[in-house]
């Protein structure tokens, strides 16, 4: 299957109401050339998305929207123009189109021609999650997994489920007369309970989702499996002791803990940053920037996965990019603008929140391979120490190389064994300094459930990350407890 | 540069507001039309335009253009929401079917529906919010390089850049319901800002600053914001290690107000009833401080965050929601005040314009009073759990010892619980900063844990 008939759809959906046709983007393709313009493109979106939620025990609440526009950029030397409207007929496109190409100092070049349809391989199936299950299916869904929730344990005080669903539709035109296009799917499933006891509450969450319609939720127990995963993590932290303070060694568990590599080195390995010299990794090319346990990699060619794209958005392929190999740094993730200015080939990571944001070098799925250990024979090493097994989320100073990572889930490690769950903390290093400290990689490699989203320089996008069980010898842990020294 | 581009559109904001009424009230008339017992509409144009220059050079000129509107239908006490971009002229009669489909589906609650008529705001008072800046590209372009090269001259350290920004935005936003309200509110919004990157041997350390203002001749100096990023960023050179323990933390001005975001968070409405707060049944219970009251002033005029009506259409107005310390009012709009057998306080859309009232002190006196301990310029990561009020997040800043600034600390963790963190707080500053929508000096807690 490759991406040629998502063209032919994509063109109807996009162009067909307001009666576009080739010709008149043609036209439009000439109007933003100029001398002095090195690329240009039209990016054509139609965005539909749908939610419900249950919280106290009724489906109260959903919502459906519907965007649909195009963003006109211009490129000249380090220059963008860039402007975008919110309906796709003639005098709007070509209103944006003249916005975009002010940067430009010299008149209309007279490109005519016609647009060439790239094709690459599908990485997911050209579906529509909104209309993959009737309405009232979805909400007793929400009903069904409310009551499971509640059933599995007294102490479960409040249940907050939802369901998201978004279809999105995109077609990429440049000035080089290339044409492509991508239809994505992203189906996301959502459980967050309280747990009360003894005037104590504490939240539990789990969720999932990927590119592929509702068909894992109706046909399979994932969504069981969320809420299990939900009760049990929330009764986990009813009985949390106060985290620890101070540097000490941390074991992270498989799968979302790998939003460790998207902070410590992911956005780090951004193009942008460093074309700019403002990475903490820029101008580290060939060095060795991590453990020699440590192989990155950046990879949108996973089938179905939250951070999979056929195409980028940019109408480049989706690519799987070896970032770090062995602990050296080898490859850098660019989209178009930065390769060009780097002498690079873009790796098909040039991506945007939609039609009325600028594309920028952003993550896909970025994961660490896995490696020797077994997972106990990790645990078992540390003597006094934290595992964590899920996170909240993180940031990163991209310039400085510090990051954080706020844990939801974690644990005490005495004498090479799991102890008492720990109330949530945050930890804290510096990228290439805490990568250097991975002294063991365990062999149970898990890509996360389907829920990341990457917020970077006011645009979000969503992502997949994945890591095996490893080992930082020492990062700073964010706690108040008893275990501080001074 | 050729005057081809649409400069922002020097529209009458009358004229637009009138426009999108007409909108709000077709959409309206359609629901009440497929049937919708009550609905409500928020339908919103604007435009602006964004310049950015590094080293010198212009980088991105953008030209934004946002339009589109949002309706929730009521059929009985059942409620569907639908919202488009799309101004096509089946988009009104489509996205309002969306939405009654979505009715059709969703269960009743007692609770769901429009504010009481008789809340509804009736005098709209002017806010002064509308001054727009006639700027284009080459006078944006000029702001901005002037920024930047502050920035880069100020301090040999100062090695590299990610540039400058100036943006300009206006816009209108209307809001009517099937009570017969309808009303429009038209601002604007302008600012530059500038991130500047200083370096030593050992490494790099990126600061920003900003300046923002409903009115352009408001705007501090732009010559002035790139010397404070830079100014800032060379003072975080030299970061040395502290020793983790439990010491006396100051919140600078800028990261204070994150800081009472929190506590608002706390007592708002939706927090509430969902039992996602660590402050629920507390009206009446000291929450903070008794040295902090915290005031809403809905009406100021120019203010970044004033509103004449909340997202239900009903009358905003000045209140105190901790009163010396004391939880005084909820945050509540009026799905929340039903959820929790109260009436609205006017907050649906959040809370506008905010102050940290204090008997606030010169900050080298309170820098002085503490000791040893931390001075917080920075703050990152998501860190905070309301529903426990554990607070844990990464911080840097500057090492007080013996009430003397000693060094820039980086990468350390700051951590408690947040009821310890606003009963703690022992001091505020007079440094107010206005930029955001909480308006508060630098504050003192008493006590939190630093780990290094």
């Amino acid at each position: 299957m490759t991406t040629n008939n998502v063209i032919v759809s994509a063109r109807q959906a996009l162009w067909d109401p307001d009666e576009i046709g080739e010709p008149e983007i043609t036209g439009m393709l000439g109007r933003l050339s100029a001398k002095d313009i090195d690329t240009g493109e039209l990016f054509f979106q139609l965005l539909r998305h749908e939610a419900w939620g249950l919280e106290d025990g009724k489906v109260k609440s959903g919502a459906y929207s519907v965007d649909r526009g195009v963003g006109v950029r211009a490129i000249s030397g380090e220059k963008t123009g860039f402007a975008y409207a919110d309906n796709i007929a003639l005098p709007a496109l070509s209103e944006a189109t003249e916005a975009a190409r002010s940067i430009a100092r010299t008149g209309h070049g007279s490109r005519t021609g016609v647009l060439t349809g790239t094709t690459a391989a599908v990485r997911y199936a050209d579906v529509d999650p909104i209309a993959s299950a009737p309405e009232d299916a979805k909400v007793a869904l929400l009903h069904r997994i409310d009551t499971l929730a509640r059933s599995l344990d007294p102490r479960v005080s409040e249940v907050v489920v939802r369901v998201s669903l978004d279809c999105e539709v995109n077609l990429v035109v440049t000035t080089d007369g290339l044409m492509s296009g991508d239809s994505r799917p992203m189906a996301r499933f959502d459980v967050m309970v309280l747990a009360e006891q003894n005037g104590r509450r504490e939240r539990g969450s789990s969720g999932g989702g990927g590119r592929f319609d509702t068909g894992w939720l109706f046909n399979t127990d994932a969504a069981d499996e969320y809420a299990r995963e939900a009760v049990r993590m929330a009764l986990v932290n009813l009985d949390a002791v106060d985290a620890p303070a101070g540097a000490m060694p941390v074991v992270l568990g498989p799968g979302w803990p790998g939003v460790l590599l998207h902070e410590a080195v992911g956005h780090g390995l951004e193009g942008d940053f460093n074309r700019k010299g403002t990475s903490a990794f820029a101008g580290r090319m060939g060095e060795v920037v991590a453990s020699e346990l440590c192989t990155v990699i950046d990879d949108a060619t996973l089938a179905d996965r939250r951070g999979s794209l056929s195409v980028d958005d940019e109408g480049t392929p989706g690519q799987h990019t070896t970032l770090i190999e062995n602990g050296v740094l080898v490859g850098y993730m660019q989209d178009k603008h930065n390769a060009r200015l780097m002498g690079a080939k873009s790796t098909g990571n040039g991506r945007r929140q939609s039609y009325a944001y600028l594309p920028m070098p952003r993550m896909t799925n970025t994961f660490l391979r896995p490696g020797a250990s077994e997972p106990d024979d990790i645990i078992a090493s540390v003597d006094k120490g934290v595992y964590a097994v899920s996170f909240g989320g993180g940031q990163v100073d991209i310039t400085s190389g510090k990051f954080v990572f706020s844990a939801t889930e974690a644990y005490l490690i005495e004498g090479g064994k799991v102890g008492p769950a720990i109330r949530g903390a945050t930890l804290i290093g510096n990228g290439p300094e805490v990568m250097q400290r991975v002294s063991m990689v365990g062999n149970d490699f898990k890509l996360d459930g389907g829920v990341g989203i990457c917020g970077k320089d006011g645009q979000t996008v969503p992502v997949g990350v994945g890591q095996p069980t490893l080992k930082i010898d020492e990062i700073t842990v964010g706690g108040t407890g008893a275990g501080a020294t001074s | 540069m050729k005057p081809v581009a649409p400069q922002p559109a020097p529209t009458d904001p009358a004229a637009l507001a009138a426009s999108l009424k007409d909108m709000a009230t077709r959409i309206l008339d359609e629901a009440k039309r497929q049937g919708a017992t009550a609905a409500e509409v928020a339908a919103g144009d604007s435009s602006g335009l964004v310049v950015s220059v590094r080293k010198g050079e212009l980088e991105t000129v953008e030209f934004t253009n946002d339009r589109g509107f949002g309706i929730t239908v009521y059929v009985g006490d059942r409620k569907g929401n639908a919202s488009t971009s799309d101004a096509g002229p089946n988009a009104i009669r489509d996205t309002v079917r969306a939405a009654l489909n979505i009715a059709r589906y969703t269960e009743g609650d007692p609770c769901n529906g429009l504010a009481d008529a008789s809340l509804m705001a009736r005098r709209i008072p002017d806010l002064d919010l509308h001054h727009p800046w006639d700027i284009d590209v080459p006078r944006a372009t000029e702001r901005a390089v002037e920024t930047e090269a502050a920035g880069l001259a100020y301090d040999n350290r100062i090695v590299n850049s990610e540039g400058a920004r100036v943006a300009t935005a206006r816009g209108c936003q209307v809001y009517g319901n099937s009570h017969g309200f309808l009303e429009a509110a038209w601002g604007t919004r302008h600012s530059t800002s500038c991130l500047m990157i200083a370096a030593d041997a050992n490494g790099m350390q990126p600061e920003d600053w900003y300046t923002v203002s409903r009115d352009p001749t408001d705007l501090e100096n732009h010559v002035e914001v790139g010397r404070e990023a830079a100014r800032r960023a060379v003072g975080r050179l030299g970061c040395r290690p502290v020793n983790t323990g439990t010491y006396p933390v100051m919140f600078a001005a800028p990261v204070a107000a994150g800081l009472v975001s929190h506590l608002l968070s706390a007592i708002s409405g939706r927090a509430l009833y969902r039992r996602e707060s660590y402050l629920l049944d507390s009206l009446g219970r000291q929450a903070a401080s008794e040295d902090i009251t915290l005031r809403e002033e809905p009406h100021r005029p120019k203010g970044l965050a004033s509103a004449g009506y909340d997202g239900d259409g009903v009358e905003t107005r000045a209140k105190t929601f901790i009163d010396g310390g004391v939880v005084a009012s909820y945050i509540l709009d009026s799905y929340s005040a039903r959820r929790l057998g109260m009436t609205t306080t006017g907050n649906a859309g959040g809370y506008f314009n905010l102050d940290v009232v204090a008997d606030t002190r010169p900050v080298e006196e309170l820098v002085n009073a503490m000791g040893t301990g931390l001075l917080v310029t920075n703050l990152m990561g998501q860190g905070v759990n309301l529903v426990t009020g554990d607070y844990s997040r990464g911080a840097g800043g500057v090492w007080i010892a013996d009430g003397e600034p000693r060094h820039p600390v980086d990468e350390v963790t700051i951590a408690a619980n947040l009821d310890d963190v606003y009963k703690g707080i022992v001091g505020c500053g007079d440094d107010i900063d206005r930029r955001g929508n909480i308006h508060t000096g630098s504050l003192l807690v008493r006590e939190m844990t630093v780990a290094n």
